[in-house]
């Protein structure tokens, strides 16, 4: 028979849609409107899980997100995901789950052994055992199994299929939970003109009033649902109110910045195509009101953990909304007036009730429910406790003793429903750097004091009844909007409802233990029971933070939402300090834990980082180049033709660039104009070299220093007129020397009259390179690029011929790859025309596109450096062979710290290049050694910088710091690659660092 | 996040922004000694409390300015240009 | 009492009602030979080896909350030794030695787990780099592999190692040796084995002063009391500056916050550490299940032990970026500490310009593999008055030598390393 223990009428579930779901295998049904937990109650599975730690069999305990034990794996496939909250996850058509951390069955866990093995397993035995055999590798092979059995659920194994997005938002008041203290708040905040956001983490408003049955009290007169219903209605026809369903407040940042998760999808079996399955908010918020209720807690006592035990709040949100009986014969345990609520729900769906058992006396039982309950006939057995709870997969039994002792007796029961008051959801006032204070009367600490701009409102703040949240929360609205300059209308009143006195409670934390081996549970999550309190406080893990980690006690995905206020009770009890003394662990996001692809959002894949192209980057695609990224640059590596490899093809380039001419995209190079009277000032300042004498059209190489005198960067700074200069930069330092310049200009040197432009993405840049350049740069410009007219060095301005027309461009003639080479920019849309152009001129001279590869081999062979590989970021000028380009008459950035004695001193590593010799290969990463063969650790007198098989020499050269380098020239020291072979080793002769043309003569020609 | 006021465009959220480390530290002339150097490079007083740190608008107006910020709370006190004394700062 | 499966089976026959104290809570006596200012594991392991290795036994070691509650809690428990420069390749294979033997050494396992640490290359010059790099551990008498893109994507299947990724890997250097060590056990560990050679290990006391006389250490002020000493040694991570300042000392030392998290424990899913430099990340699976993860800084000065949502993003994104399949799993906890970064990313275990103070902290966000070693080379200096070989780089005079130990070469700016 389906739904044995649905109940015939009641509940907001829609009877008119059935639901057909799986667990384990088995298939059930259930209505739109049920959570899987609403569900599986409804068909009478109480046993869910096992426990982390001793796998004992675990129930549904809860109704909302504070759900230690019904964690299940849902789905399959690439959906699948582990540790879901049965309580939380909506039902839907179809829906598949099953229970974890089990083998080869639920009903038959093989690990239930560590139950029977319990007593070797106290919290922390990790600590004091698996010490021996005394080495690592034994360790290693404890932890294999100690590994599988932790973790709960199963990771996909597949990439995640949904998408997620991120919004932003801003609001006068964030109103966190649509209870009726939430509702009042965001009503008043709304009628006094405030834009409003109001977020509740269920699938509608109400809190805890949804579907629950009304008990005779009303609100402004109506039945609850109608008054929530019209605040709903209210808030969505009100000015700027934005209501968020299913959404969770979960982190609280600097600004006054709330992280809201909104699981948009989630209750439907895939997400529509439309829908993100999950949406982050991020809310900058004027005044944010907390209003995010309170958590039952429970009472530890022995086998508290069977299933069959609810908190009894939860029960009665299964009876009244869901319209489930939980169990047929029920007991109820309690220190405070809320769980009689329950059990007149309990009554009402014709559940027998064996008895409430009380903790206060029968004078302290006189709150109105109290009352009723006695009117309805159900037994209440004061003054007492439940000792210890009976059963194995299921509670069978409960014993019921007093608490001034003496014999006590058994009663049958299959339903446990436990309350021992209520914690305030304080977590994201505590985030918000907000002060606690613990409250005596409920025995649970509250907020007191926050110096942001959050304030607590309703049950979270400590009220116990609807008419006090009512209350709190309209003040609370009001007060948020008026910080805000909004004061509404005085004819908006406060909602009312009928106060309601709220009983004594009477602390109870656990019973005392009747016996060493029953486990009373504290944190049933991580199954940590009051003996690992009692035991972590007599080793000394005294304070809250020590007995949290020693314990794991709060640690589990529950966050310990039901155990930290009774575990850190426990902890004073036995330390024998006040609760307020011992305080609390730091409250920390996420407030319940979010799906990691909700973080990136629609930053994920290929859009984790922003791709930059260069203007030609289609035209490199079509001819088959080979990419690799500089930074988030992506630039063609070589264009490999048919049979080639990479590799091959850069060699084919590089020698054709020597023997022809190549062309080369240099369009991510940082371009930066510099503007005024003082940029030659300036430019003394920055560079190691002179600039005042650098006269209109022409340019110069130029290295900056960082403030500790290592080489930061270099470039090429050309004069374009008078005031007007454009300084090049590395490509992957251009960002980082814009600021660095801004810096100086406006901090240190605000009174030169400099400007500055970036102007990197405003100019495509190609390098023409070979003996044949000048030919095919006269083929398509307007000026005479002769050497006489053009020399090394020169820079002007021309027009480009393309095949759409003329282009207006910048030349410069200076190289890198040390043959005769010119720069031409063009604004930068018009990078391809250049190109193409250029590319046709060169036809008849051979030329060919060359990528970065090959311009590595051309600039190792000149002996170059490049900023990374030896410009390492330890390396001085000097060390570079740059000394002579610091300019002793005058001062610049990094000179004063230049002096110290480490970086004088005579051996330092300094650039040399480096010939395989023997015809060997030049190991990649090599690091130089004088004795391949010494005993490690073998002294490395330096390292291969760059290295490449030049083409050009036909042998394995290499650019390198070694110590003492320049003094060495003609020595041979040994190139080693452990890594990639133990026993590799190349002879290698040192030398001056400039393989090809030492004097220049090909790029001055 | 972090909401820091640009003197120039106004509060504007953590991410528009690079961080510049300590303001109070001065550039020295050209010819102080080395001792005035190796203090400005390499020591900080790394306060615990309220800090006079520099910002820059990168996705913004490129402006340096300074901001006077508890390293303890987050919370910001102050913000100003990089050439002027910010109010409540002691240095 | 020692700690063994045996004493473990004993104390379960008595219901554990007889294990002893951990460690004592003495109140401070007026004079001590020996202060550590600092109970984390820095600070407890330098104690312990003042009195095991040296035979000080009037140690004392304060701390201003419960012990092991700054870093040594919260960190993502990696530990390596795969550094490029030799002062730190020397110094962090010295650490990683001791981890190997700690948990008999101390009688309390401190789960080293040698699962490897994998660095993976996503580029050509990050290939170059990393082979150099691991050249120079295997020179250094290191452990050190190089894998094929081919071979990690076999050994870990769930990493994308397909060439389309935003950032390919192109392959990736291993530390065998490396991997993770329970962080909590280190401090507890340290804290009990020290207290067994008499140390007192002090909690909830706070030094507010230090007071120096003709240019010496004569004690320090606290919230319990003036203590008499004349050696003190700081080891206080984060707030190496803050108690610096009292000895009228100013560091190359800004403070700044990291954030940590961790997801929702699942069976197991990762068996190495990995991390990237492209993205900023590492991440491990704990013991528990927990899929830990880290990344950059916040980049900018902080002492709030947290951080904002940004840096938690980038971590996660770049989770995500390598191992797509983790994208449905949840994240439950974030958190912060304060990283006492140094000018060049290396650390300053040594003695200071006042006769009998030294300190060990600069420890940037390594600190947590350094603490063995720390503590050995920092009871070493505090009791012979001189550095050992291994830390004798690691000076404060560094800076102005120009002998700066910095590997990443990112400068004297303190966030970028």
């Amino acid at each position: 028979m389906t739904q044995a223990f649905r109940l015939p009428t009641g509940g907001i579930i829609d009877r008119s849609r059935p639901l057909r779901f799986e667990f384990d295998g088995t298939a059930y049904e259930g209505y739109a409107g049920d959570t899987l937990a609403s569900a599986l109650l409804a068909n009478g599975v109480h046993l869910v899980a096992r426990s982390f730690k001793y796998h004992r069999p675990r129930g549904i305990l809860c109704s909302g997100s504070d759900e230690p034990n019904a964690l299940l794996q849902l789905d399959r496939g690439a959906r699948t995901e582990p540790n879901v909250r049965a309580t939380t996850q909506e039902l839907f058509d179809g829906l598949i789950a099953a229970s974890q951390n089990r083998w080869p069955s639920l009903r038959f866990d093989v690990g239930a052994i560590n139950n029977a093995l319990s007593r070797l397993l106290p919290a922390g035995f990790y600590y004091k055992t698996f010490m021996w055999p005394p080495t690592p590798r034994w360790w290693l092979r404890y932890e294999h199994f100690i590994r599988r059995a932790a973790g709960i659920g199963r990771s996909a194994t597949a990439p995640d299929p949904d998408r997620y997005e991120h919004q932003y938002a801003h609001c006068d008041v964030l109103v966190i939970g649509g209870g009726p203290a939430g509702l009042a708040a965001a009503r008043a905040a709304a009628h006094a003109g405030a834009r409003v956001i109001v977020c509740d983490e269920n699938p509608a408003f109400g809190g805890d009033l949804r579907g629950m049955n009304d008990d005779g009290s009303n609100i402004d007169g109506k039945a609850r649902a109608t008054w929530i219903d019209e605040a709903v209605r209210d808030l969505s026809g009100s000015g700027d109110v934005t209501l968020l369903i299913r959404t969770t407040a979960f982190g609280y940042y600097d600004g006054n910045l709330v992280a809201l998760s909104e699981r948009v999808a989630d209750h439907l079996a895939a997400p529509l195509a439309h829908m993100p399955r999950q949406r982050m908010w991020k809310v900058r918020a004027g005044t944010v009101v907390l209003a995010s209720g309170a958590h039952e807690r429970g009472i530890a006592y022995a086998g508290n953990d069977l299933p069959g035990t609810l908190l009894a709040g939860a029960a009665r949100t299964y009876i009244d909304r869901h319209a489930v009986r939980p169990g047929s014969r029920a007991v109820v345990f309690t220190n405070n007036d809320s769980a009689y609520a329950a059990a007149l729900s309990l009554s009402r769906a014709g559940i027998a009730i064996g008895a409430i058992v009380d903790a206060r006396e029968d004078s302290e039982l006189t709150g109105a429910l109290a009352v009723r309950a006695r009117e309805h006939g159900i037994r209440i057995v004061s003054g007492s406790m439940v000792p210890a709870a009976h059963g194995s997969k299921r509670v069978t039994a409960v014993d019921i003793e007093s608490l001034s002792g003496g014999r006590g007796t058994r009663v049958d029961c299959d339903l446990v429903c436990v309350s021992g008051g209520w914690n305030p959801a304080v977590h994201l006032f505590s985030q918000a750097r907000g002060s606690l204070r613990y409250d005596e009367s409920l025995a649970a600490f509250v907020p007191e004091r926050s110096p942001l701009a959050i304030v607590a409102a309703g049950g979270v703040n400590g009220c116990s009844d609807v008419g006090g949240a009512l209350a709190d929360g309209h003040a609370a609205g009001l007060n948020a909007a008026a910080k805000a300059g909004f004061r509404g209308p005085a004819s908006y009143a406060a909602p009312h409802a009928e106060p309601v006195a709220p009983g004594r409670l009477r602390p109870l934390w656990s019973v005392p233990a009747r016996d060493r081996s029953g486990k009373r549970f504290v944190d049933l999550q991580n199954d940590v029971t009051v003996s690992d309190i009692a035991l972590a406080v007599r080793e000394g893990y005294e304070s809250v933070e020590h007995l949290k980690r020693y314990t794991t006690l709060g640690m589990g995905t529950d966050q310990g939402k039901t155990s930290n206020i009774v575990g850190l009770a426990l902890l004073a009890e036995q330390l024998h300090r006040p609760i307020s003394a011992v305080g609390t662990t730091t409250f920390r996001p996420p407030y319940t834990s979010v799906t990691l692809g909700a973080y990136p959002g629609e930053e994920a894949g290929a859009h984790l980082e922003p791709t930059r192209y260069s203007a030609m980057h289609d035209w490199h695609v079509a001819h088959g180049a080979r990419f690799i990224n500089a930074g988030l640059w992506r630039r063609a590596h070589s264009y490999p033709r048919a049979g080639e490899t990479p590799d091959d093809a850069a060699n084919r380039e590089a020698k054709n660039v020597r023997t022809n001419v190549g062309l080369v995209d240099v369009s991510t190079l940082g371009k930066i104009e510099l503007q005024g009277n003082d940029v030659a000032e300036f430019l003394n300042r920055v560079y190691i070299n002179r600039w005042d004498t650098l006269a209109v059209g022409r340019c110069r190489y130029g290295v900056m220093l960082r403030d500790d005198g290592m080489v930061l960067d270099d470039g090429t700074t050309s004069r374009l007129a008078d005031s007007y200069y454009l300084m090049t930069t590395t490509t992957v330092n251009a960002v980082e020397v814009m600021q660095h310049l801004e810096a100086l200009l406006q901090i240190d040197w605000p009174e030169l009259d400099v400007y500055l432009t970036s102007v990197t993405e405003q100019w495509s840049a190609a390098a023409l390179s070979g003996p044949k350049a000048r030919e095919v740069l006269a083929a398509v410009v307007d000026i005479d690029v002769s050497n006489a007219a053009f020399p090394f060095l020169a820079v002007g301005t021309c027009t480009v011929r393309g095949a759409a027309g003329p282009m207006p461009a910048r030349l410069f003639r200076l190289s890198y790859s040390g043959e005769l080479a010119y720069e031409i920019h063009v604004p930068a849309d018009r990078g391809r025309a250049m190109w193409e152009a250029l590319l046709a001129a060169g036809a008849r001279y051979g030329i060919m596109p060359y990528g970065t590869e090959a311009m590595s081999t051309l600039r190792i062979e000149k002996g170059h450096v490049v900023i990374g590989p030896e410009a390492d970021g330890r390396t001085t000028a000097d060390d570079l062979g740059m000394g002579k380009l610091v300019n002793a008459a005058k001062w610049c950035v990094g000179k004063p710290l230049l002096s110290r004695p480490a970086l004088i001193a005579p051996d330092r590593w300094q650039l040399v290049g480096l010939t395989a010799l023997d015809g060997a290969v030049m190991p990649r990463g090599a690091k130089i050694v004088a004795d391949p063969d010494h005993a490690l650790p073998n002294p490395m007198l330096g390292h291969v910088t760059s290295w490449c098989w030049s083409p050009n020499l036909e042998s394995w050269i290499a650019l390198a710091l070694v110590a003492n380098g320049r003094a060495r020239h003609g020595e041979t020291l040994w190139a080693v690659s452990p890594l990639a072979d133990a026993k590799a080793r190349v002879r290698v002769r040192i030398g001056p660092p400039t393989f090809i043309d030492p004097d220049g003569e090909r790029l001055r020609g | 996040m972090l909401l820091i006021p640009c003197p120039w465009c106004g509060p504007r959220n953590q991410l528009e922004f690079t961080y510049g480390g300590d303001a109070t530290v001065k550039r020295p002339l050209p010819d102080a000694p080395m001792k005035t150097w190796l203090e400005f490079v390499y020591l900080r007083d790394n306060p615990r409390g309220p800090h006079q740190e520099l910002w820059h608008h990168s996705a913004g107006c490129r402006q340096w300015f300074k901001v006077l910020r508890d390293t303890q709370t987050h919370d910001i006190l102050a913000s100003g240009r990089a050439d002027e004394a910010l109010p409540g700062a002691t240095a | 009492m020692k700690y063994s499966i045996f004493s473990l089976a004993r104390n379960a026959l008595s219901w554990h009602e007889h294990w002893p104290l951990a460690w004592r809570s003495p109140a401070p006596k007026v004079r001590y030979d020996a202060i550590i200012i600092g109970g984390g594991g820095h600070g407890l392991a330098t104690a312990y080896y003042l009195a095991k290795e040296h035979a000080l036994s009037n140690i004392a070691v304060l701390e201003k909350g419960w012990l092991g509650g700054g870093n040594t809690g919260r960190n993502t428990t990696i530990v390596r030794s795969n550094y490029h420069l030799d002062p730190n390749a020397h110094f962090y294979e010295f650490s990683l030695k001791l981890w190997e033997s700690l948990s008999q050494e101390l009688n309390f396992n401190v789960m080293y787990s040698a699962r490897g640490v994998l660095n993976l290359v996503h580029s050509p010059a990050d290939m170059d780099a990393s082979i150099r790099r691991g050249n120079a551990m295997r020179l250094n008498g290191i452990d050190a592999k190089f894998l094929t893109r081919d071979e990690i994507a076999r050994w870990i299947p769930n990493l994308d190692c397909s060439p389309e990724a935003r950032f390919p890997i192109h392959g990736g250097l291993l530390q065998p040796r490396g991997g993770t060590v329970r962080h909590d056990a280190v401090a507890w560990g340290y804290a009990r084995a020290a207290d067994a050679l008499g140390v007192d290990v002090i909690q909830q006391c706070e030094v507010t002063g230090i007071r120096i006389d003709r240019g010496a250490i004569q004690g320090v002020e606290t919230t319990q009391g003036f203590i008499t000493t004349t050696k003190l040694g700081i080891a206080v991570a984060g707030h190496s500056g803050h108690v610096a300042a009292m000895a009228g000392l100013r560091l190359p030392i800004e403070s700044h916050v990291l954030q940590a998290m961790v997801s929702e424990p699942v069976k197991p899913v990762l068996n190495t550490v990995v991390t990237s430099g492209a993205v900023h990340f590492y991440i491990s699976q704990s013991d528990k299940g927990e899929l830990v993860m880290g990344g950059d800084l916040d980049f900018y000065n902080s002492y709030a032990q947290r951080g904002n949502l940004p840096a938690i993003e980038l971590v996660v994104s770049a989770c995500l970026a390598l191992f797509p399949s983790f994208g449905r799993l949840k994240l439950m906890r974030t958190w912060g500490g304060i990283m006492d970064m140094t000018m060049d990313g290396s650390p300053i275990i040594a003695k200071l310009p006042v006769k009998g103070l030294t300190m060990s902290g600069g420890w940037c966000y390594g600190g947590f593999k350094a603490t063995p070693a720390s503590g050995w080379l920092h009871a070493y200096t505090i009791a012979r008055d001189e550095p050992h070989p291994l830390n004798a780089a690691f000076t404060l005079e560094r800076f102005a030598e120009g002998g700066m130990i910095d590997e990443k070469g990112a400068g004297p700016y303190a966030w970028a390393h």
